[in-house]
């Protein structure tokens, strides 16, 4: 059995995004790809369970344009994981058409005892691949995952929900997790880490080879740019005035009180 | 005419405000509707459906502990059965979660984290935040029916108080497969509002100094009946629990009125509360980014102006 981690490669938080003149999408260049944060915490907690559960291997998988998702993999198998797979894919796949893609990776490469993702990815925010995933390969899943312990085969995994509230659920068998926040501190890939990553084989799929279609059923169009917000009002005079003017426009002007 | 089914998701006393945003947008829409909801259906629920004009609920299963495998498949065969054109909620835990799934069982668009929807003839035009809110898009949707769209609370037009008699129709559950059981519920501290729902947001930063001090701004809160947010650094610095970390890998909140106490306004912070409606930024620092998206701004001691401020607030309030 193994573990599979699915990252995805998204623009650095601090990147400039530039829409196209066409409004199609954002400019390509000059964008520095990441894996996505929350993929961090899968790929740590994929690397800590491998002994717990036996596992023989963990795989990371990561779909997009092959010269560029290696760079993110071979970070993945510079912290700890054994192998990398990509589907090679130019286009965005909508995350329900990756999910059907992963799954048809996974069930090329072998058997899994778990799949991790991160809860969701910073770039489209859908927050629904782990979701999509487990119901295509039909097993369980456990979305925003905050602690996972591990007894035989058996899960007991907490998930964060609304107020700091949490849940409980025991899984046993295979599923899929999707990590979130404070599951782990994701190390950074070490010197002997990185060497090591450099000869660690990395796997190239092609959308043909898994003989999944590439149609998504959702797809972004006219990209705008955020509506400007009227200009701040920046309060004047002593700290008695700025509050009362405050209150005041809270009330009168804005009316949110 | 197209046909949506809506997702009234319950709390502990009735359902979330926000579900009803899309009963409104259906009716302002001339799209017909039928609602569903989850578990033992409150008193205040059935209330609030009659006052905001819901006419079908489908209530399904007895138990209010959500489990993902079977309220899926049950939301399944709802649709087998009534064939609706669209899907629609209020974004949420649950919401993004049941969606998700289902989704992919029914073979199915979804658009999750919307921030406006637009109809044209009988495909949905969503739109869409990207990269953290650097820029938006409209989602354009195919695929076999229902189309599926989660919304942002807060940002469509709220329910309109009107009248209805309110037809209940029960389903039950599968029982879950051996394989998966939902243990229990764990409550959070505090039972205030949820970040992602509430009305009113103060929020803290490193401003603040320490974590002890967080306390001026539970006052703040109290007054306004606000919920209290932060900034990623003072989480990372353990002042507060990762629940109320507003931001990139944290909570995308939309409040009416957003306080941001002491807080600088980097990058990830700005991408997780710029919706809301009306933001206001206090800062000893005038250069702070967080002025560049405020409404309002003060620029001065948070420990001067934030006691002062309760105070204001409490005679009007």
């Amino acid at each position: 059995m193994n573990i599979f981690v699915c990252i995805k490669q998204v623009p650095d938080t601090e990147t400039k995004i530039q829409i196209k003149e066409d409004s199609s999408g954002i400019t390509q260049d000059n964008i520095k790809w990441v894996i996505n944060p929350y993929d961090e915490f899968a790929i740590e907690e994929a690397i800590k369970l491998k002994q717990s559960l036996g596992a023989e291997k963990v795989f990371a998988i990561c779909l997009g344009p092959q010269k560029r998702v290696q760079d993110s993999l071979r970070v993945a198998l510079a912290m700890g994981c054994d192998e990398g797979l990509v589907i090679d894919c130019e286009d965005n796949l909508d995350s329900l058409a990756t999910a059907k893609s992963i799954k048809a990776c996974i069930e090329k490469v072998g058997a899994f005892s778990l799949v991790l993702t991160g809860k969701g990815a910073i770039d489209e925010n859908s927050q629904a691949l782990t979701q999509q995933l487990a119901a295509l390969l039909d097993v369980p899943h456990a979305q925003s995952v905050s602690e996972i312990k591990t007894e035989g085969s058996v899960l007991t995994v907490q998930r964060e929900v609304e107020s700091g509230s949490k849940e409980v659920f025991k899984i046993t068998g295979p599923c899929v997790l999707g990590a979130t926040k404070g599951l782990n501190t994701p190390r950074y890939p070490s010197l002997p880490g990185i060497m090591k990553a450099k000869k660690k084989p990395i796997q190239i799929f092609s959308m043909a080879d898994l003989a999944v279609s590439t149609d998504s059923y959702t797809s972004f169009i006219d990209y705008k740019p955020p509506a400007e917000k009227p200009q701040t009002k920046i309060l004047n005079g002593d700290v008695n005035a700025q509050v009362l003017e405050l209150v005041d426009l809270l009330k009168n002007e804005a009316k949110v009180l | 005419m197209s046909k949506s089914i809506i997702f009234l998701e319950q709390n502990e006393t009735t359902v979330k405000k926000s579900s009803f945003e899309l009963v409104q947008w259906s009716k302002d829409n001339n799209v017909e509707f039928e609602c569903f909801t989850f578990g033992t259906l409150k008193d205040q629920s059935k209330t609030d459906c009659e006052l905001f004009g819901v006419t079908a609920l489908h209530q399904i299963g007895e138990s209010d502990l959500y489990n993902s495998l079977t309220w899926s498949k049950a939301l399944k065969s709802l649709v087998d059965e009534v064939k609706p054109n669209f899907i629609l909620g209020s974004s949420s835990v649950q919401s993004l979660d049941l969606f998700a799934r289902t989704s992919a069982l029914l073979d199915s668009a979804l658009a999750t984290d919307c921030i406006g929807l637009d109809l044209n003839g009988e495909t949905l035009l969503p739109q869409k935040p990207l990269y953290a809110g650097k820029c938006s898009c409209t989602v354009k949707m195919s695929g076999p029916n229902p189309q599926m769209v989660l919304m942002r609370p807060n940002q469509i037009k709220s329910a309109i108080e009107t009248a209805s008699t309110l037809e209940i129709k029960t389903k039950s559950l599968e029982a879950s497969p051996e394989s998966f059981s939902v243990e229990s519920k764990i409550k959070g501290e505090g039972g205030k509002v949820d970040l992602s729902d509430a009305n009113i947001i103060v929020s803290g930063g490193r401003g603040l100094k320490e974590a002890k001090n967080f306390e001026i701004l539970n006052e703040m809160a109290t007054v306004l009946n606000a919920s209290v947010g932060a900034s990623r650094a003072v989480v990372d610095d353990g002042w507060v629990p990762h629940n109320m970390q507003v931001g990139q890998t944290g909570k995308t909140v939309a409040p009416s009125l957003y306080i941001a106490c002491g807080i600088s306004g980097a990058v990830q912070h700005l991408a997780g509360m710029s919706s809301s409606k009306v933001i206001v930024a206090i800062n000893n620092d005038p250069d702070a980014p967080i002025f560049s998206k405020s409404t309002y701004g003060i620029v001065g001691d948070i420990f001067e102006v934030a006691p002062k401020l309760t105070e204001e607030l409490r005679k009007v309030l």
